[in-house]
């Protein structure tokens, strides 16, 4: 690969609106060449919009930006040759065959007729989906179609790839199936752009995560960062006898400070950042002889960290920019 | 269809591998650009794809032309022209001009429909000769109004249709059809992304073709219209084409007829490709 410009992203002042709604309210962005960045927030808040302008789907009516050095109006075909999208909808052809669809992108990226084919299904076999390969794609699953989309993205490696909301809709396991090809072309040196409303998915992929709100990023920086800004996670216990929850309450405060007793009587929750610090309070916990039904260690939701950040919750932000998705979409 | 076989191994067949997958980024080198031609026809291979995996979207370009032959035959050939015979020697060049350009409007249909999926953000993304997926998609369609075309000219040469110039009259005929009928699906194309849904694009199509052929030559000769329609029917250029197919078929064709209808769809083309181009571009 060539020598990369240090920055592969890089957006100042992006501005977009659709008739009255500023989708898009001057996001400034800042990514790494080689890294994976994050931008998080709800439905509605401009996540899409910013990636289809960087990917030179929309003009900006303000700001300006560069990907991999190249100015995403006036070199758009530069930036073009080097990126490729997968869109929140499968960008995938639904009345063509799995194969198909893979040699079609590859004759439109240049190679010939045997190369394209012989792609194709070192992709398909890659991707799990030689089987399907002959199966129109409008009776794939979910996942499938999601690994198709991906393995399209691929025919030639990106150096930058937009991942838009990638998992949405997916279950567990097409999701972890996403996440390792995902890592696989970080491991590449592949740039990525991914967006997502989920917190964790950002964690476990992302380097750094600009949080985005009403078209504004109005936080960034590395996850764990942002986490602790907004005040870590929650041990939460469920006992098996209700009747030894204030004694657990009293041993949970002792280790961890305030405890919240649930409306469920059985259970008890108590803000903890620290893994090994609530692992030996709930030992301690058993050690005395309490019965402990179970307990989880949860991160901050986006919820949460939409609440601490802007003072209203995620679905509240959603509510109030439906609009500008159907605009979007539009 | 599927040709499907049992794998030893299925788990390992229906997940991503991540090696497998490391590998497969590692392993191709960037071949040239496709040059616009190549990107063209790949695209219009997308259409004929489409058309292989569901094949009843063809009775529109196969059936309707079949009706229109028997039923304007049969209905109109005695009163109008006094036989059945007579008339289809009149009538098929008109109806096969009809029913190829009525077969346009779906061209803005089709793209209507294409554009509320994800993939048209794949082509947009993509480094290739922006016209390429509008024009491709044309041909595919160009070849649609060829079989459409030659429908009709067989049901009408089994009905009896029995035209002086032959053979070569009649695919110079079909030929001169077709590249009128390109030419003029770029109206419909700009159309299909002006409008929001694809039955406004028909709608608002034979709301636009349905008079425009109507008020040609296409059924009957204008002589017995009202003198502003008649000025009107004469310089439509749908009867100018309809005059010179007959032409072409009979013979006597006017050189100046041809023309005009090429250069009328070559203006049509000029206008409104570039236009469609840059909207598709925009998204």
């Amino acid at each position: 690969m060539p020598s990369a410009p240090p920055l592969a992203i890089e957006a100042s002042g992006l501005v977009k609106s659709f008739g009255d709604t500023r989708a898009v309210d001057g996001v400034d962005l800042t990514v790494a060449s080689g890294s994976v960045y994050g931008v998080l927030g709800p439905n509605g808040a401009g996540k899409t919009t910013t990636i289809r302008m960087l990917a030179t789907l929309l003009r900006p009516d303000a700001g300006s930006a560069s990907v991999l050095g190249h100015d995403i109006v006036r070199e758009a075909d530069a930036v073009r040759g080097a990126v490729s999208l997968t869109g929140q909808l499968a960008s995938v052809d639904e009345d063509l065959t799995g194969r198909e669809n893979l040699i079609l992108i590859g004759r439109l990226l240049g190679f010939r007729h045997r190369p394209a084919r012989a792609r194709a299904d070192e992709l398909l076999d890659a991707f799990g989906l030689s089987e399907a390969a002959g199966k129109l794609v409008k009776h794939f699953s979910g996942g499938m179609r999601r690994r198709l989309d991906l393995a399209a993205s691929i025919v030639i490696t990106p150096r930058l790839m937009f991942l838009d909301e990638p998992t949405t809709g997916l279950d567990p396991r097409s999701r972890n199936q996403v996440w390792s090809i995902i890592r696989a072309l970080v491991a590449s040196g592949t740039t990525i752009l991914l967006c997502t409303q989920y917190l964790e998915e950002a964690d476990q992929l992302c380097d750094r995560i600009a949080v985005i709100d009403r078209g504004k990023v109005i936080a960034e920086g590395t996850p764990g960062k942002l986490k602790a800004s907004v005040g870590a996670g929650a041990l939460r216990v469920r006992l098996l006898d209700p009747g030894e929850r204030d004694d657990a309450a009293r041993m949970l405060e002792r280790e961890l400070g305030a405890v919240t007793l649930e409306s469920d009587p059985a259970a008890l929750s108590v803000a903890c950042a620290d893994a090994n610090r609530a692992a030996r309070a709930v030992a301690e916990l058993a050690g005395s002889g309490v019965g402990v039904a179970g307990f989880s260690l949860g991160q901050p939701s986006l919820d949460e960290v939409f609440l601490a950040l802007t003072g209203r919750s995620a679905q509240d932000a959603e509510a109030e920019h439906g609009t500008a998705d159907q605009e979007q979409a539009a | 269809m599927s040709t499907t076989t049992a794998g030893a191994q299925p788990a390992a067949t229906t997940e991503a591998d991540e090696a497998a997958v490391r590998k497969a980024i590692s392993s191709i080198s960037r071949p040239p650009r496709a040059s616009a031609v190549s990107s063209a026809l790949t695209f219009g291979w997308r259409g004929m794809l489409k058309v292989k995996h569901v094949p009843e979207q063809l009775l529109d370009v196969t059936i309707t032309p079949v009706m229109f032959v028997v039923m304007f035959t049969y209905l109109f050939g005695g009163a109008i022209a006094g036989s059945t015979g007579e008339y289809l020697d009149y009538i098929l060049p008109g109806i096969l001009v009809m029913s190829v350009l009525f077969t346009t409007v779906y061209s803005g249909v089709a793209l209507n429909t294409d554009l509320t999926k994800g993939v048209v953000d794949r082509f947009r993304s993509l480094p290739i000769w922006s016209p390429s997926p509008l024009l491709g998609s044309l041909i595919g369609d160009s070849a649609r109004y060829l079989l459409g075309g030659t429908v009709i000219i067989v049901v009408g040469l089994i009905l009896g249709f029995r035209p002086d110039a032959g053979i070569v009259g009649i695919l110079a005929a079909l030929g001169l059809v077709v590249v009128f009928a390109f030419g003029l699906s770029w109206v419909f194309t700009t159309l299909g992304l002006l409008l929001r849904s694809p039955s406004a694009v028909l709608n608002a199509g034979f709301m636009g073709i349905f008079p425009l052929t109507f008020l040609s030559n296409v059924f009957v000769e204008p002589d017995t219209l009202p003198r502003g329609l008649q000025a009107f029917v004469e310089v439509n250029p749908i009867s100018i084409l309809a005059t010179a197919s007959r032409g072409l078929m009979h013979g006597g064709a006017q050189t100046s007829d041809i023309l005009i209808v090429l250069a009328v769809a070559a203006g049509l083309t000029a206008v409104f490709a570039p236009l469609t181009t840059r909207m598709y571009r925009r998204g």
